[in-house]
């Protein structure tokens, strides 16, 4: 036993290493830019790529044909990354850090493609590394040499970058902007030069820990996602801009990971995000994070909310007229598409609530749309419901599920809160997934359809139009009512909210509460109209949908998510039509929207409107 | 009839070091005090346990003779206690008049109330609050974009919001031009002996303190060394000996 | 990518020109194809190419009803409730005339309550899951594919021949994993009461930890080991295993190994003597096979995979239902496909009445090195009909029609 319990501790070790390599670079970027880069598991997916490629060219039997490679592997990573840095990332410092998160996504996108184009759908099984192809006796249990490397790497790396970080110039400034970003730009130091080199090095690291898996694992389109979400974590957990954080918490994930396996075999789904958010709530700035290393917040980008004016007042009315007229001219297939549109406008807009007046960023916002999914299909399923009443179990459901989730959630702020939220979703989403006789698992519920008078497809339009009309409306109302203000003065200023007798906490609680009622009647009608849930309605990807189409539309407005969802959905349902390399051109069109539009759709709109007219007053520099 | 403000004995050290140790005073209705001392003395420690922001680790706080001690900041406001910040904390995507509406929102009890447009709540009192500190021309400008001095102002009339019967205004004139902060405090003096409300304000600038202060404290090294009129406060030989050891004297940083 | 700039235009120009011709009864037969391409790409690539030569092959031959065939593709990314909205786009705006595809048991099924919800016929390509025919078997949904079910007794019936009595299992973690095990202990327990299972390890699909599991497995002391695990996990699985010695002296069955897309990726690697299901491509000779194969590497310049048999005999069967149908009228449809009977690359076929499953089959044999590649030796067809429950207890399976 104890040597099962030896070895499995080593086998823990060897997956950290990885993960450690990229988190660090993660948290190292996070540290001096600001950004997050969600495209840092592709960088660590192109890293693998790369060195196979280039391995496979010099030779693999070689030693130095094996090592020069992955060496030349992780600069030509670097290099992309300074590619990345010099072409996007550059030109959008002074965004708000979500719209660099949009646009580290758009790249996401993008590289999937190019990936895909260059190396081929196959999975690559890389050749086993020159020196370390064996394996040796330990515990009685035969242990690979390469694994045992690996074990080596993470601490090395980890000794060698508190070298570069105390020793060298650039390592102290790199350590300076973690702490002050201001004060390296008061000093006079090149701060372009600084970011570049730092944004390669980071993706130099990730690419290092792709790399490296060569000799380990099949490299495979899959590799950038199932990373990223995992090295989140680590950053997370060990706390931002920590390097020793993030191998602390590399080695606990990697090690809880090891003997989840030998004990709770199904538990691999969820085990870092539960302990991820066992670590937030006991300790809210992760293992070694300090309070204060974290994203501007939304300072300098506050833009007076005024209400509609008549001009706005006409241009929604027309809208809305034109979609309660749709039906009359267009095509029965426009139709569902529009319901489709008009269900995830209501989504966007729910989570708006939260990332606009609450100043709360949700990664996990699908939770809530799945939750009222499932509250639907099992109020069908189990109790025989019909759709009337199954449409108030959906926000019923995820409204419990957001008064749970979000008491937690208030407790923290900024990244941490929303990687909380992130593993609330995952939480939920395994358990639809894992929870085969309640669920039915990944083949989801089906026959969720509507009630008969609500089955032509007309109808159940009409019926989610004025739904959404409604929830809209009244979310609307809510964010321009007292409670709207209270919970906007929270946003802009904690201290005076507070000072001014306003609980901050509870309102952001109540915020959590309503938007995920809203979210949760989207996920009831969506039910209806597919007449199907399954657990991907709660996966991440349909999070990072919801935070695309109200950044898209623009956080500042109250139209803007809607806008976005109609924007951002519509494109995406056309692309997929279009072409095979759908992910590429959505990409692209994310990074130049980001761009090209750092406020948003809405949001530019109206700022070009407010220049127009001379009136300062519409925005605060941005 | 008790002091509108008493501070009992508070101490509070952090990490060994003792930054307030025994410090006792009050505030009187319709006074205005100015508690003074060199940079790390105790001033805002002080002022945090008098407004929630800390927890003491010794004494009392009574307002109107009730014990406020470390009740969080909300509760604080609620019992009647107005405060300004020494770096303005407005709320930057609301007017000026949307500021103080806000205020008076949370004051009324009203803030979660789901239905009916805020900007329509208690726009007169908001007007009348505005109108006393000379800021009704700018009601309708978002507060990102107003001057500092200006922002100052709308902090006052926030805090004036709840009808208050205390103001704690910390360093209320720092970052203003010279002329502006005897405006400010003339203003502050004036409204405070209108309505009787007692006035405890941290300052830098001298010539502010002894120009409006009705009375001094003095804190060095966390405790009270001095207590008085200006006159008093400025002839008392340890202050002169603390102020000129420490080279401030007037001025600001 | 020759090819998929080809399959890319076809794709452009399929969806510019059918607006004209639509409505004309002399006009093409359209298929509404749903895949997972971006998500699955390993294995639908080669079905896509199936299928476009299969399509090219009929339409040179004069078409089906003296009409030509014609595909509208369409990408579901993984997720079934695209696969739905493409199906509704497909048959309201496009229609297309019959909808099929599939790659995940849970798009499948998806597609499956759609077709029966709105009376369209669906041809399930892929999708493996039981439920497909049995459990949420429907009228109208037909599939080609040997199930999870058909593929474990296949492998059971060669697992009870093994004198190993303790037995590991590893599988991924969803439906197909799920139930490819459950049906694994049912039918091997039937047929060896002896045996006993000492482990089970449940990776996330694309995701496993491959030391660590393969130490989970080493600590039970197996005999045989029961994998269900592909693609990229196999290939770590495999890779962990071997280095480890998880495989030195014990019997391995494994659905899905022989399969091209996946022994390929294995290379010099490939465990030798498993026991598995997969497709000998280069070695079966039949001249149905021949034919195809010769066909397949004339127009792509490579062999086939066993995507590329399923996405290839889809058509076939589409063109011979719609052939004995005389119609594209979903119902005359359904009814041809219930008993349709015709050939195929692996032999004749017949998509059975009784639950609506066809009974191609699958080669079952030894896995093998040759000259630093993985093949599949000592293979036998395996018909699918033998490997079906009897019509009594499908009845049972199957509930609702």
């Amino acid at each position: 036993m104890l040597d099962l319990v030896l070895t499995q501790t080593l086998n823990g070790l060897a997956s950290a290493s990885s993960l450690f390599l990229v988190a660090c670079g993660l948290s190292i970027i996070f540290g001096v830019t600001r950004i997050v880069n969600f495209a840092h598991g592709s960088l660590y997916m192109l890293g693998g790529y790369l060195a196979f490629t280039v391995v496979t060219w010099f030779g693999p039997a070689d030693p130095l044909g094996f090592w020069g490679g992955v060496a030349l592997a992780v600069l030509l990573t670097g290099l992309v990354g300074v590619l990345i840095e010099v072409l996007i990332l550059r030109r959008i410092y002074q965004a708000p850090e979500l719209f660099q998160l949009l646009a580290t996504f758009g790249v996401v996108l993008m590289l999937q493609d190019i990936a895909l184009a260059t190396w081929g759908p196959e999975d690559k099984l890389g050749p086993r590394a020159p020196g370390f192809r064996s394996f040796v006796i330990l515990f009685d249990n035969r242990f690979p040499s390469y694994e045992l490397f690996l074990i080596a790497v993470g601490p090395v790396v980890l000794g060698l970058i508190w070298l570069l970080f105390h020793r060298t110039r650039w390592g102290v400034l790199i350590r300076a902007a973690t702490q002050d970003r201001e004060m390296v730009s008061a000093l006079g130091v090149n701060q372009r030069l600084l970011f570049t080199s730092v944004f390669a090095f980071g993706a130099a690291l990730a690419g290092l820990g792709g790399a490296l898996q060569l000799p380990r694992e099949a490299i495979n389109l899959h590799m950038d996602l199932s990373m990223i979400a995992e090295a989140f974590v680590v950053v997370v957990v060990g706390g931002l801009g920590s390097v020793t954080g993030a191998y602390l918490a590399a080695v606990l994930i990697g090690v809880l990971h090891a003997f989840g396996i030998l004990i709770l075999p199904k538990i691999t789904l969820v085990l870092v995000f539960l302990v991820m958010a066992a670590v937030l709530i006991v300790r809210p700035h992760g293992l070694l994070g300090k309070a204060g290393v974290e994203p501007r917040g939304h300072a300098g980008q506050l833009f007076l909310l005024s209400p509609a004016d008549r001009a706005a007042k006409l241009f929604g009315a027309v809208a809305l007229g034109l979609l309660a007229l749709a039906p009359l001219v267009v095509p029965d297939h426009l139709v569902l598409t529009l319901t489709d549109l008009v269900i995830f406008a209501v989504f966007a807009a729910s989570l708006h609530l939260l990332m606009g007046p609450g100043g709360i960023t949700s990664f996990g916002h699908a939770a809530y749309f799945g939750l009222g999914a499932y509250g639907a299909a099992l109020a069908v399923k189990w109790l025989g419901a019909s759709m009337e009443p199954a449409l108030v179990a959906a926000p019923l459901m995820a409204g419990i599920a957001g008064a749970i989730f979000g008491w937690f959630c208030v407790r923290l702020s900024g990244v941490y809160l929303a990687m909380l939220t992130l593993a609330f979703a995952q939480i939920a989403w395994a358990t639809a997934f894992q929870w085969v006789d309640l669920t039915g698992g990944d083949n989801g519920i089906l026959g969720v359809w509507p009630s008969a008078w609500a089955v032509p497809k007309t109808v159940f339009y009409y019926l989610a139009l004025a739904i959404a009309a409604l929830v809209i409306l009244a979310l609307r109302v809510i964010i321009f009512a007292p409670f709207g203000y209270a919970l906007r003065a929270g946003r802009d200023s904690p201290l005076r909210a507070e000072a001014i007798g306003l609980d901050v906490g509870r309102l952001q609680w109540a915020a959590f509460v309503i938007a995920a009622i809203a979210a949760g009647i989207a996920g009831g009608l969506f039910a209806f109209s597919k007449g199907s849930v399954f657990p991907t309605y709660m996966a991440i990807p349909r999070s990072v949908d919801a935070l695309l189409m109200v950044l898209l539309g623009g956080v500042q407005t109250v139209a803007g998510p809607v806008v976005g969802a109609f924007a951002y959905m519509g494109l995406n349902e056309q692309l997929m039509k279009l072409t095979a390399y759908w992910r590429f051109v959505l990409g692209l069109l994310i990074v130049l929207l980001v761009v090209l539009f750092p406020r948003g759709l809405v949001g530019t709109w109206l700022f070009w409107r407010a220049r127009r007219d001379g009136a300062a007053s519409a925005t605060a520099a941005a | 009839m008790p002091a509108v403000l008493e501070a009992r004995d508070l101490a509070r050290s952090f990490g060994g070091v003792k930054a307030v140790d025994g410090v006792s005073f009050t505030v009187d209705a319709g006074q205005l005090v100015a508690l003074i001392g060199p940079n790390g003395a105790g001033k805002t420690t002080c002022f945090n346990m008098l407004n929630g922001q800390l927890k003491p680790d010794r004494g009392e706080v009574m307002l109107l003779g009730r014990p406020i001690t470390g009740l969080e900041p909300r509760r604080i406001w609620r019992l009647g206690v107005g405060r300004t910040f020494q770096i303005t904390a407005t709320f930057a995507s609301m007017t000026v008049r949307e500021n103080v509406q806000m205020a008076l929102i949370s004051h009324a009890g009203e803030s979660w109330r789901l239905f009916g447009c805020a900007a329509d709540r208690r726009g007169a009192a908001a007007d009348a609050l505005l109108a006393q500190v000379g800021m009704t021309s700018q009601a309708e400008r978002a507060c990102g974009v107003l001057a500092y001095g200006d922002l100052k102002r709308v902090e006052l009339a926030i805090a004036l919001a709840n009808a208050p019967k205390l103001l704690l205004m910390d360093e209320p004139t720092a970052g203003m031009a010279p002329q502006e902060r005897i405006a400010l405090m003339a203003l502050t003096a004036r409204i405070a002996k209108e309505r009787g409300i007692a006035v405890l304000f941290t300052e830098h600038d001298m010539d502010v303190v002894f120009a409006h202060a009705d009375r001094v404290l003095v804190l060095d090294r966390g405790r009270l060394i001095a207590a008085g009129t200006s006159a008093e406060v400025r002839a008392n030989p340890e202050v002169r000996a603390v102020y000129l050891g420490s080279g401030a004297t007037s001025g600001g940083h | 990518m020759n090819i998929d700039r080809r399959s890319f235009l076809a794709g452009v120009a399929a969806l510019g020109a059918p607006s004209l011709a639509r409505a004309q009864a002399t006009g093409p037969i359209r298929i509404g194809e749903i895949n997972s391409y971006t998500a699955q790409p390993a294995f639908l690539k080669p079905y896509r190419q199936g299928w476009e030569l299969a399509l090219e092959q009929i339409n040179a031959a004069g078409g089906v009803l003296g009409r030509k065939l014609e595909t509208v593709f369409r990408d579901d990314a993984g997720k079934p409730e695209d696969a739905v909205r493409h199906a509704a786009d497909l048959a309201t705006a496009e229609k297309v005339d019959i909808i099929a595809g599939g790659f995940l048991s849970n798009v499948g099924l998806a597609l499956a309550d759609y077709a029966n919800q709105n009376k369209r016929l669906y041809v399930a390509s892929e999708p493996l899951a039981d439920a497909l025919v049995w459990a949420k078997g429907n009228r109208y949904t037909f599939r080609l594919r040997p199930s999870t079910y058909m593929q474990a007794a296949m492998l059971v019936e060669e697992a009870a021949k093994l004198p190993a009595k303790k037995w590991a299992i590893v599988a991924p973690n969803y439906e197909y994993g799920q139930s490819a095990v459950k049906w694994f202990k049912e039918l091997l327990l039937k047929a060896r009461p002896d045996v006993t299972f000492v482990a089970e390890q449940f990776p996330a699909l694309g995701r496993i930890d491959a030391g660590a599991t393969v130490q989970a497995l080493e600590a039970a002391k197996p005999d045989a080991i029961f994998n269900v695990t592909f693609a990229v996990d196999l290939a770590n699985f495999v890779r962990a295993g071997n280095t480890r010695g998880l495989f030195e002296g014990r019997q391995v069955v494994s659905m899905l190994t022989g399969e091209p897309e996946y022994l390929d990726t294995l290379g010099a690697e490939t465990p030798e003597g498993w026991i598995i299901t997969g497709y000998p491509h280069p070695d079966l000779q039949t001249p149905e096979h021949v034919k195809f194969r010769d066909a397949y590497k004339a127009k792509y310049n490579d062999y086939p995979r066993l995507g590329s048999v399923v996405g290839y005999e889809t058509v076939q069967a589409i063109a011979a239902a719609l052939a004995k149908a005389g119609s594209t009228d979903n119902e005359k449809l359904v009814d041809a496909f219930e008993g349709l009977k015709l050939g195929s690359a692996f032999g004749p076929i017949e998509f059975r009445k009784i639950d609506h499953q066809s009974t191609l089959g699958a080669y079952v044999g030894k896995s093998a090195l040759k000259n630093g590649k993985g093949v599949m030796v000592d293979w036998s067809y395996r018909d699918g009909a033998k490997y079906l429950p009897s019509d009594d207890e499908v009845r049972k399976l199957r509930p609702a029609v």
